[in-house]
């Protein structure tokens, strides 16, 4: 057994590289060096931290490990951490991302560089403690912290419209999470503790299942985003800075999916059941219609933003399938999608940083100056779509196969998703990369430096690794998986048993 | 040497007499020495209030009673008196720049801040509707004066006028139902109206809605919010100051004991008329403050809306509620003393500046101050892990156990709308361009400000005893 609190390690050390950050003084090139520096091995340390937890994580174990307790707030209400195989990919997925973020922000930041890295450090604190936190209270406080880094982030070093982006991403967060916030207190005055495990075991009447169910469905929706609630995030992304872009799609929007994974199902399991429907259907709708929006973008990043939607359509509705197929592969799929999504904001970052526009229009042709940018691109591009051999497949394959299962109609029109995403994707990488190389402006692009490479060469081997190899994830959720699955089955079924012998 | 004649001890009330006495012997020496004393008097009344606030935790543990039921001295009590005079000490210190003017030396201002804490101390500990009224009035007639203290100042004789008029009206109210309920009850004490109003006789009502009436005028919760506005806007900043925080405290302390403990047997009654109350107000509060450009207007709105949910916890009229308000009241006295000293410390060439607008580029200009500023504003707004967030938790938590869904949905939705525009100040100072240089911040507002901040950002640290002082003081009144 761990003799150091290692989770709460991994969770505060980045407050402590901000508390560092803070304390280098003054506003000239050194002091930003500093900054940057001090950011990146902060980020780093805690990665190789966060390493310690999978070597001694044990897959074979269903439950919370490396768990922590502590007295916190009188009555039921305690500091409570833990992670299982549903949560640990999350936390290393961000902790791996982070160092990506500080050197995507090297030298595109120039103004502000210390607030900067202390508003991501501060970020990526309350991120792993929302997927480690085993008290509702704790994952709230988390959950919700988040927002005030994110809105300094896209607000201060966003493009043009960075005000109503920022305003609108954290009024439409804090909308639907405040009513998550009402469905908590029920549990809590259901069950008198907000102890996640525990509550996990608590039953809940059929009626508060409903209704916390629709409260914690509204946060979650949003932060997902699911359709018709997303429409913050194309204007979150298209503002944000490209570090602000890839943390919001890689991390941000995984934290809704984890929270129907970590709550709705297993907490409401009946309400869940029943409301699968409008989940598939919500679902559905996003594949679909999110795939064309996107087609008619004229903006890269917007363009990636609606196909973030339609991919997060997939989850959720691999996860409501409630096979074990769907919900691993609604995993699998959030992971993937937190790479791939990740490498391609951080791919337009990289022509932006250069043109400083991401019309579409204003490319084309780049495969002649920059052909390793093309090649990195092509990867990312072809995961997006769901090329077999790459991680996105495996995510797709699986959520579709687990809902197939379930609902025929709902698994037969996503799959004309994998179509739609072909043909935007495609498209995006045929207008940007192919064609002949006639903008003046074009002529003198310069091709990926070694910080770039640095940044995307290693995405580009796990994408492949994951698209051939997943066992490591599928491995390591699998127990957990397992677990929520035959308790929301046995639910649901001790349920319908109950409703026939009446 | 004993005080003791049965039932009439002295010793609960040493703080109050130290503070009487005290006051009285401060205004001797300004009288006799003049303006020249008005520094020193200020540092006397601050260790005056820090005496009294030493002795009633000096006082023995447990309930004590005394002036037949008049005075109750009890958990609940020591707590609300302690952070009242912590409101008013911190008004004090924050007062004596306003103080340090030449044209504005006026010792008295001091002495009326104490006077109008040893009213609110009387209105904490009260046990009977008598005493209540002469609380308040102590209370009230010393602020009103307290608000005209910039005297050359129209709207500071303005603010001070219309809080008169509308304060003598609200006390009119508050007597008449006094009288009411002494008319149907037979009683003024709270024990004794207890007892007897156990079924909801029309006079009894119609006495209980105009005891709320006054007292909600002195929380200004809506509908008898109006004066707060420009009040807050025309009063010096300093006394804006202590209006938003220690009467606040001893108003809503005396609305809690009220209710509480006079009105159990009624208690549907009553809900109702807090539920609308506290819903109004949140409503109004979040609503109206968007279109605000002066800060003082804006923190004046603010207060009305952060009372609606103090009131949420009052609404429940269980355990949990007071607990919440007490916690709610507690935070929020630390929100406003920090968000006031940033007003205090907005200072461009020697003048104070209001308008929302003059906060641009802040966080570049005065990168501390501005991220206190920011750190307060996401805690008024509730956003955790912030001191705001665990407020609003504690009273919406005791609205959803007393099965008050509506208020609490309606409760969380109106806190997003009030997000906004504390948002929009956010917005202003980060990312806007500075509109200037702001003036050297001085050390005693610094010093209030550093430590209100930290107690935000840190309060989920401490959270656990503060609880559980506040769930002990709660628990006293039942």
């Amino acid at each position: 057994m761990t003799t150091w609190p290692i989770l709460s390690v991994t969770t505060f050390l980045p407050v402590v590289g901000a508390l560092l950050v803070y304390v280098v003084r003054g506003d000239d090139e050194a002091a930003r060096r500093n900054a940057r520096w001090i950011a990146l091995w902060t980020t780093l340390i805690t990665f190789a931290v966060s390493l310690i937890l999978v070597a001694r994580f044990d897959p074979s174990v269903a439950d919370f490990q490396f768990v922590e307790k502590a007295n916190w707030m009188a009555a039921g209400i305690t500091y409570h951490m833990g992670v299982d195989g549903i949560s640990l990919p999350f936390v290393i997925l961000t902790t791996a991302l982070m160092p990506f973020c500080i050197v995507a922000s090297w030298n595109a930041i120039q103004n502000r560089v210390r607030e900067y890295m202390m508003a991501f450090l501060i970020l990526e604190t309350l991120m792993v403690g929302t997927f480690s936190a085993l008290d509702l209270v704790l994952f709230y406080l988390f959950f919700e912290g988040g927002l005030i880094p994110m809105f300094l982030i896209i607000g201060v070093w966003g493009g043009p419209r960075r005000v109503y982006a920022s305003f609108k991403f954290f009024l439409y967060t804090l909308l639907g999470s405040v009513l998550m916030l009402l469905a908590i207190m029920a549990l809590y005055w259901n069950g008198n503790t907000t102890d996640i495990p525990t509550l996990m075991h608590t039953a809940v009447p059929r009626s508060l299942q409903t209704w916390a169910w629709l409260a914690f469905f509204a946060s979650f929706a949003v932060k997902m985003p699911m359709w018709p609630v997303h429409t913050w995030l194309p204007d979150a992304h298209v503002e944000a800075p490209t570090a602000g872009s890839v943390i919001l799609a890689a991390i941000l929007l995984k934290m809704g999916g984890y929270g129907f994974l970590r709550f709705s199902l297993p907490m409401f399991p009946l309400a869940s059941h029943d409301f699968a429907p409008l989940i598939f259907t919500l679902s559905t709708i996003a594949i679909i219609y999110t795939s064309l929006v996107a087609m008619m973008q004229e903006d890269m990043k917007k363009l990636i933003a609606y196909s973030s939607v339609a991919h997060m359509g997939f989850v959720t509705m691999g996860i409501f399938a409630g096979t074990m197929q769907g919900v691993a592969g609604g995993v699998f799929q959030m992971i993937s999608h937190g790479i791939v999504s990740g490498a391609l904001f951080l791919c337009v970052g990289i022509v932006y940083d250069r043109m400083h526009t991401r019309e579409i229009a204003a490319y084309g042709g780049l495969v002649n100056r920059m052909p390793l940018y093309a090649l990195t691109f092509m990867v990312f591009t072809m995961a997006n779509v769901g090329l077999p051999g790459t991680s996105g497949f495996v995510g797709e394959f699986m959520t579709l196969l687990g809902t197939f299962k379930v609902s025929i109609p709902t698994a037969f029109f996503a799959t004309t998703g994998v179509i739609l995403s072909a043909c935007y994707a495609l498209w995006l990488y045929r207008k940007v990369v192919f064609g002949a190389l006639v903008k003046p402006s074009l002529m003198t692009i310069k091709d990926l430096t070694f910080r770039e490479c640095l940044t995307l060469f290693p995405l580009i081997a796990l994408t492949i690794l994951f698209g051939v190899y997943p066992k490591p994830v599928l491995d390591m959720s699998a127990a957990s998986v397992q677990q929520l699955v035959n308790n929301y089955n046995t639910a649901v079924t001790a349920v319908k048993a109950a409703a026939l012998l009446q | 040497m004993s005080f003791e004649t049965a039932g009439y001890q002295l010793a609960p009330v040493v703080p109050e007499l130290v503070l009487a006495v005290g006051s009285m012997a401060l205004l001797m020496l300004g009288a006799y020495r003049g303006q020249g004393t008005t520094k020193a008097i200020t540092t006397l009344a601050v260790l005056l209030l820090v005496a009294a606030g030493v002795l009633e935790l000096l006082l023995p543990a447990g309930k004590q009673v005394t002036f037949g039921g008049s005075f109750i001295v009890d958990d609940f009590a020591r707590f609300m008196k302690i952070l009242a005079l912590i409101g008013s000490a911190v008004t004090l210190m924050l007062s004596t720049e306003f103080l340090s003017d030449p044209s504005r030396r006026i010792f008295e201002y001091s002495i009326l801040v104490l006077l109008s804490t040893l009213g609110m101390m009387v209105l904490i500990s009260a046990g009977d509707l008598i005493s209540l009224y002469l609380g308040l009035e102590l209370m009230s007639l010393a602020l009103y004066v307290v608000a005209t203290s910039n005297r050359d100042n129209a709207k500071s004789n303005e603010a001070g006028l219309k809080y008169f008029v509308l304060g003598a009206l609200s006390s009119g109210m508050l007597l008449y139902g006094a009288s009411l309920i002494y008319g149907f009850t037979g009683t003024v004490s709270f024990a004794g109206i207890a007892a007897s109003a156990t079924t909801a006789s029309v006079g009894l009502v119609f006495g209980l809605v105009f005891l709320l009436a006054g007292l909600c005028f002195k929380v200004s919760a809506v509908p008898f919010h109006m004066w707060t506005p420009d009040v807050y806007e025309g009063a010096p900043t300093p006394v804006t100051a202590f209006f938003a925080s220690a009467p606040k405290v001893a108003a809503l302390a005396v609305f809690t004991r009220a209710t509480l403990t006079a009105f159990p047997g009624i208690v549907t009654q009553w809900q109702q008329i807090l539920v609308f109350v506290s819903i109004a107000s949140m409503a109004l509060g979040s609503f109206a403050a968007i279109g605000q450009t002066n800060i003082k207007r804006l923190m004046a709105y603010s207060s009305i809306g952060h009372m609606g949910f103090a009131l949420v916890g009052l609404a429940s009229g269980t355990v949990e509620g007071a607990q919440g308000v007490l916690t709610y009241i507690l935070i929020y006295v630390a929100m406003t003393l920090g968000s006031f000293a940033v007003i205090l410390a907005m200072k461009r060439n020697g003048q104070a500046v209001e308008q929302i607008s003059d906060f641009a580029g802040l966080s570049r200009t005065n990168p501390l101050l501005a991220f206190f500023f920011a750190m307060l504003l996401f805690s008024l707004a509730g956003i955790p892990p912030l001191a705001g967030f665990f407020a609003k938790w504690y009273v919406f938590v005791a609205a959803i156990k007393a099965n008050l869904f509506t208020l609490a949905v309606l409760g969380v939705l109106s806190s997003v709308v009030g997000a906004y525009y504390y948002l929009t100040i956010v917005k202003t100072m980060y990312f806007d361009e500075p509109a200037g240089q702001v003036d050297p911040v001085r050390v005693e507002v610094r010093a209030v400000l550093a430590v209100a901040g930290l107690f935000n950002i840190l309060f989920a640290l401490f959270a656990g005893p503060v609880v559980s002082a506040a769930s002990a003081a709660a628990k006293s009144l039942f």
